[in-house]
């Protein structure tokens, strides 16, 4: 697996909504190296077709009866949110036009 | 006093739950300003729900006890910042289940402590208000990510706390501050209103000064919740029975791969003191071998982030927390996420974007995960032959805060003990076993199969005796 690059870094801060100055990129990219470069240990085991864990316990869709009970409160869950607006978050413009 | 004497006295009219309260507020007014164990002090709750139990109000087997939560369990009402910016000032509407228990068993919660951003780290030191001290030596980290609760037990600011464990990070610091630490099993311990950070990692367990306070502790935490669909249905185990039981007959293993390379000296020689105590009170100790474990630190830096890639995309400024403001939806959710989140975060947010990116997911993450199961067929095999197993907690003592910021794979390196009963589920607690060549505190491990924690709670309590 080749290196991770400054160009790789600076992808997946944008996949992560993350602005990252050319500083930070130069940063990042080299402690980022660094730890996968330690994985390299993983990545050259040969593991065959053992199969993979996502999770330590057995998943199992749990389900609960399907009766009417209390949720949170609207009004304080709307308290603490950064911007509201006719009892729903608020958001700047989504595609950028005016409103 | 620990919390089974707190209990006792204060049934027995011997003090009040107000008196042991101000015990405990005083000496975090005389020191928590030097060491930073809390984010937020809540005296006047804790005042109030002292004179409740005072009153008879509130009763239950942690009646009186005063408790710190780390500041990533949700608490009604009151701020849970995770010490992120980007939390700054948020008060949950609901509170935690472990939380809720505690305070149905009569507990006198104090405060919030700090901790690592998010949970990421392994010295406290990313958080965004500022790192936490050893109360030992106060120029040395107290471990992380639970730093905060592991120094407020340590300092006598509280008899119990709780805290979070994904890699370590209850573990780890018990280590270093000389507390008992204890990783329950995998689903043992509801996480419903535990911030996630890697949830099929995510623990919550208890830090306590004696190992009968965290059989105490677990017992009123564990057990199943409807709240939380990971959660064990099963009723919680008996534990304080358990502390009584010889160890006449264990089988013991001490696991070679957990003593190797990077294991400091001292902390050796007291892991081996640990495992000569068991083999004096009749247990019967051999080597044991996890093979794979040498690989749970890699594989964990790439499933950790991984999953906290995906979990923390929710901070996006829209429904809670901090938000940064722009002109468009776009822009005002990158303008916070890059203003609310530390270094830290943020590097594991990209590691874990990049190994679940096209074209990586197969060398990274998919092979992580093989190598899950290859950790968990080694524990199972090992398990065949043991009851518990026995390791280090840390690789070395707690070291002086700054040693190791600017190098975040040496910083990662003081988890590879703990890790691998992260990868496998498997419950895990660290005890105090005397001091390094420095004179801070060392812990030795004790492992056990999913669901063991009766015999791991059993050789943890010998090894306490044995230093007795």
């Amino acid at each position: 697996m080749a290196e991770i690059t400054r160009e790789d870094v600076a992808h997946v801060a944008r996949l992560a909504r993350l602005n990252v100055t050319d500083e930070e990129l130069d940063l990042f990219t080299g402690q980022l190296a660094a730890v996968l470069e330690h994985a390299r240990d993983v990545e050259a085991l040969d593991v065959g077709d053992v199969p993979p864990t996502a999770h330590p316990l057995p998943l199992k869709n749990v389900l609960r009866p399907d009766e009417v009970r209390p949720s949170l409160d609207r009004a304080e869950v709307l308290a603490v949110a950064p911007a509201v607006e006719d009892d729903r978050f608020a958001v700047p413009p989504v595609l950028g036009e005016e409103p | 006093m620990t919390a089974r004497e707190i209990v006792a006295a204060v049934q027995s009219g011997e003090t009040t739950a107000t008196a042991v309260l101000d015990e405990h507020l005083a000496r975090i007014r005389e020191r928590d300003g030097e060491l930073h164990a809390f984010n937020l002090v809540t005296e006047d709750a804790a005042r109030a729900d002292a004179a409740a139990v005072d009153a008879g109000d509130r009763t239950g087997p942690l009646a009186g006890v005063p408790i710190a939560l780390k500041d990533n369990l949700c608490t009604r009402g009151v701020p849970t910042t995770c010490s992120s910016r980007i939390l700054e000032g948020w008060k949950p509407p609901y509170d935690a289940t472990v939380v809720s228990r505690l305070r149905a068993a009569g507990a006198v919660v104090v405060g919030k402590t700090n901790l690592d951003e998010f949970a990421m780290g392994s010295s406290t030191e990313n958080s965004a208000f500022g790192p936490t001290r050893n109360p030992h030596d106060p120029s040395r980290v107290p471990g992380g990510s639970s730093g905060g609760s592991a120094a407020a037990v340590a300092a006598g600011f509280a008899p119990v706390a709780l805290g979070s464990d994904t890699g370590g990070s209850i573990r780890q610091p018990a280590a270093l501050c000389g507390v008992v630490g204890v990783k329950p099993t995998y689903g043992a311990v509801s996480r419903y209103g535990l911030v996630a950070f890697a949830s099929s990692l995510d623990q919550i367990g208890p830090f306590t000064q004696t190992v009968a306070d965290a059989a105490l502790v677990l017992e009123v935490i564990a057990g199943h919740d409807p709240m939380d669909s990971t959660s064990i249905d099963r009723p919680a185990p008996s534990l304080l029975d358990a502390l009584e039981e010889s160890v006449d007959g264990l089988r013991v293993g001490v696991v070679r791969e957990l003593l190797g390379e990077g294991i400091a000296d001292d902390v050796r020689r007291r892991t081996e003191a640990a495992a000569d105590a068991l083999a004096a009170a009749g247990a019967k100790v051999e080597e044991a071998s996890v093979p794979a474990a040498i690989y749970g630190l890699s594989a964990y830096y790439l499933i950790a982030p991984a999953e906290a890639s995906s979990n923390l995309a929710r901070y996006d400024g829209v429904r809670y927390g901090v938000r940064v403001d722009g002109p468009t939806t776009g822009d005002m959710m990158e303008a916070t996420r890059t203003a609310g989140f530390g270094a830290e975060v943020k590097r594991r947010i990209m590691l874990g974007t990049y190994a679940l990116s096209a074209g990586y997911y197969d060398a990274y993450y998919g092979k992580a995960q093989q190598v899950r199961t290859l950790i968990i067929r080694d524990f199972q095999a090992a398990y065949e032959q043991f009851d518990v197993l026995l390791s280090p907690t840390s690789p070395t003592t707690a070291f002086p805060l700054g040693a190791k910021t600017e190098d975040p794979l040496a910083m990662y390196m003081n988890d590879v003990c703990t890790i691998p009963s992260n990868l496998s589920g498997d419950p895990a607690m660290s005890i105090p076993y005397g001091t390094g060549d420095d004179g801070l505190p060392v812990g030795v491990q004790v492992m056990a199969p999913a669901l063991g924690e009766q015999v791991m709670f059993r050789a943890a309590a010998a090894l306490e005796r044995s230093l007795s």
